[in-house]
């Protein structure tokens, strides 16, 4: 059992970072709480937020993608309204001015690696691309936390 | 009317908010059902039933329904199950 006050303490915690960077949690507040249960729940099984609504391996190198907040939250959003799990949402659904509904797995779906060939450009640096936000920068290594939506350099990859 | 005579299985995760709501929503409608949450599950029994949900849901995704071996509801669909099981 997580301790309710602990839940609440995220449940603020998490409401005010999503807020100050341009995201929304899920206005049903009783929802979303059961869902930050589940995500401190696989806290203290894996040391871990891995998302509440898929099937964690407990392997972290495989569970990368899908640890809170997924590589695939902002596709989803923009697609459906909120994220897989019903944590994140759009200010759409923020306002009530739509429905929060069970979306379609992305993850394991096949689908092409987007690659552009850039053959002629020479960079000085490499840049790195935040898998959570999408924030690039130009620099040898990618930042130790992601300024913009505070993901850890495993989230991100090298995208020129 | 729910209709008692099907044979509903439902593949969940204990933490899943979308899995919460059809484990409400069957009990709402009186259904009897088998539940696995698969995440409380482990070593052999747990490969054993995700191989089970592979016939049914190739992409191991929860919540699954299962009516009768034969209708597979993925995700929460709240008009879908009230479809087949009312």
């Amino acid at each position: 059992m997580i301790d309710k006050s602990l839940i609440d303490y995220w449940y603020e915690k998490l409401k005010k970072e999503a807020e100050e960077s341009g995201y929304f949690l899920n206005p049903d507040e009783e929802f979303t709480k059961s869902l930050i249960e589940g995500l401190l729940i696989n806290q203290e099984r894996f040391g871990y937020f891995a998302c509440p609504c898929r099937l964690a391996s407990g392997n972290k190198e495989e569970d990368l993608d899908i640890i809170c907040p997924c590589d695939y939250r902002d596709q989803d959003i923009n697609d459906y309204g909120n994220c897989y799990c019903g944590l994140y949402v759009s200010y759409d659904v923020y306002t009530g001015k739509k429905q929060i509904k069970s979306i379609p797995e992305r993850r394991n779906l096949k689908k092409k690696k987007r690659e552009i060939t850039i053959s002629t450009l020479k960079l000085s640096l490499p840049v790195w691309r935040c898998k959570i936000c999408g924030y690039l920068c130009a620099r040898e290594e990618p930042p130790e936390i992601c300024p913009i939506c505070k993901a850890k350099k495993e989230r991100f990859e090298r995208f020129i | 009317m729910a209709d008692k005579n099907k044979k509903v299985v439902l593949y969940a995760l204990s933490t899943c908010g979308w899995c919460r709501k059809t484990k409400n929503l069957l009990s709402q409608l009186s259904i009897n059902y088998q539940c696995f949450d698969v995440d409380l599950l482990k070593g052999e029994e747990r490969e054993k039933i995700l191989q089970e949900l592979k016939k049914y849901n190739a992409n191991l995704s929860f919540p699954t329904l299962v009516i009768d071996d034969q209708i597979v509801i993925i995700g929460y669909d709240e008009e879908k199950i009230k479809k087949e099981l009312t």
